[in-house]
């Protein structure tokens, strides 16, 4: 789960650093994220994923980092499996 | 809401309406003509409290809400728009400071800003950024306790009578453009160069001239909270919410001069309804829209006071950014159906019935944070969001 996060991080998240280097933990906002591009990223993992994020997970806390973004998906793609 | 409240509310208003009679009414004509800061308005604003109306009773302020100074703002602006623009953009940023101002310095400051009367301009638009007002290319400087900063704004309105600027900034010169705070930059501590004039269409007392801001202070003058909370928690919407309530004034005030335009015609022919009636009916119609529009967001706004999962979520961003869009387009119908009303009366500038500079104040509504932008936002913002 956490390389395809990478990938859609590397491809929508237009961060100025290299995603491969990133911390499970590392502030995504802090290192560049911005409200557009998170957008991007969330449509990437919604489909990189087939799910969909239910409103209550679409706020910034949720794409804080890509340990907060594995938290989300986890439960979405185990409830996806069932 | 409690009696307490319930009469201060009544009282704010009264205060504004007899700051419009008395100083803000008078001296609209010559502030538009002249394109000069209403001075003589805003110095009975800061008389009557209203500057500080936003804090809390203990720091000095007279504790309103958000609801109440948009009253304040609505009644200001039917007799002069710019006064009570400048005063909706000074009680945004003490908004700010009231619900984010999270150090002890700000809490000095917010103080001081009651007890002096601090008027407060905002820099958060800068030169070569394109209109984004969530990037930025300046940055906070720290050098031990002080920071500096430099910041080339294309727009400081009132910025040659503001008592402090808030700037928005990297928060270091390492930081990406989104990681922004807000820092609190004090007169005696700034330079301002000026770098362009405002002279425009509306809005002509407003100043809305361009400045390089060169501030220096402590660094506990910056928020601790990231401008990004900052901006969708309390700028944006509040903003939005304020002048909103403003163009609802302006937009009142058309629609004031119109019905006694059509209602003296009236007089003159009791029993025949006049022609201009049925554009009146038309015109109601839209100052309804307008009116509950405004009331329908600041009610969402204060559910959102009390669910922070409300006011965090995609469909309450969206609502807030098509008030604002939704608003500025009403307020220039509203003026045109009352001017369609008024006729050569509305038209000319020396006419009780007189409409041009509400006209061109309202046309400044759509451009001012431009629409096309704020629609582009919600685009985006709707690939995502689920339910409104």
């Amino acid at each position: 789960m956490e390389d395809t996060i990478r990938k859609v991080l590397a491809a929508y998240a237009k961060l100025p650093v290299d995603v491969a280097t990133l911390g499970n933990q590392t502030d995504l906002y802090t290192i560049g994220l911005t409200s557009h591009a998170s957008v991007n990223v969330m449509l990437g993992l919604e489909d990189a994923f087939d799910i969909e994020f239910p409103d209550s997970l679409l706020r910034k806390d949720t794409f804080q980092s890509i340990a907060a973004i594995a938290d989300a998906l986890g439960g979405l793609v185990d409830t996806a499996n069932v | 809401m409690s009696d307490a409240d319930e009469i201060r509310r009544t009282e704010l208003r009264g205060i504004a309406r007899q700051i419009g009679e008395e100083v803000a009414g008078p001296s609209a004509a010559d502030v538009d003509a002249a394109g000069r800061f209403p001075a003589e308005t805003i110095g009975a604003v800061r008389e009557a409290g209203l500057l500080r109306a936003l804090i809390p009773v203990e720091e000095g302020g007279l504790g309103a809400s958000i609801d109440e100074i948009a009253d304040v703002v609505t009644e200001l602006g039917r007799w002069c728009a710019s006064s009570g623009m400048i005063l909706a953009m000074h009680s945004i940023q003490v908004a700010c400071l009231v619900r984010h101002g999270d150090t002890s310095a700000l809490a000095a400051f917010r103080r001081r800003v009651a007890d002096e009367g601090l008027l407060l301009a905002s820099a958060t638009t800068e030169v070569g950024i394109g209109g984004d007002v969530r990037s930025s290319t300046c940055a906070v400087e720290l050098d031990g306790d002080a920071f500096h900063l430099r910041k080339q704004a294309p727009v400081i309105s009132y910025g040659e009578h503001a008592d402090a600027i808030l700037a928005t900034a990297r928060r270091t010169p390492e930081s990406a453009p989104s990681d922004q705070v807000l820092v609190v930059c004090e007169k005696s501590a700034y330079a301002l160069e000026q770098t362009t004039v405002w002279d425009a269409l509306g809005f002509r007392g407003t100043c809305s001239s361009g400045f390089v801001l060169d501030a220096t202070g402590n660094f506990d003058s910056v928020f601790a909270t990231p401008y990004g909370d900052v901006s969708s928690q309390t700028m944006l919407p509040v903003s939005h919410i304020l002048w909103s309530s403003l163009w609802l004034g302006m937009a009142s005030e058309a629609d004031a001069r119109a019905r006694r335009f059509v209602q003296n015609a009236a007089r003159k022919t009791p029993g025949v309804i006049p022609p201009s009636a049925m554009r009146l009916a038309e015109l109601a119609i839209s100052m309804q829209e307008l009116h509950d529009l405004v009331h329908g967001a600041r009610a969402r706004f204060r559910a959102a006071d009390g669910d922070p999962d409300l006011g965090a979520s995609i469909g309450y961003a969206t609502s807030m950014n098509s008030l604002k869009v939704a608003a500025s387009s009403l307020v220039i119908e509203v003026v045109q159906k009352a001017l369609l009303i008024c006729g050569m009366a509305g038209y000319a500038n020396a006419s009780p019935f007189t409409l041009g500079r509400l006209l061109r104040d309202a046309y400044g509504a759509q451009l001012m944070v431009n629409n096309d932008r704020i629609n582009a936002n919600n685009a985006q913002l709707l690939l995502v969001q689920r339910e409104r």
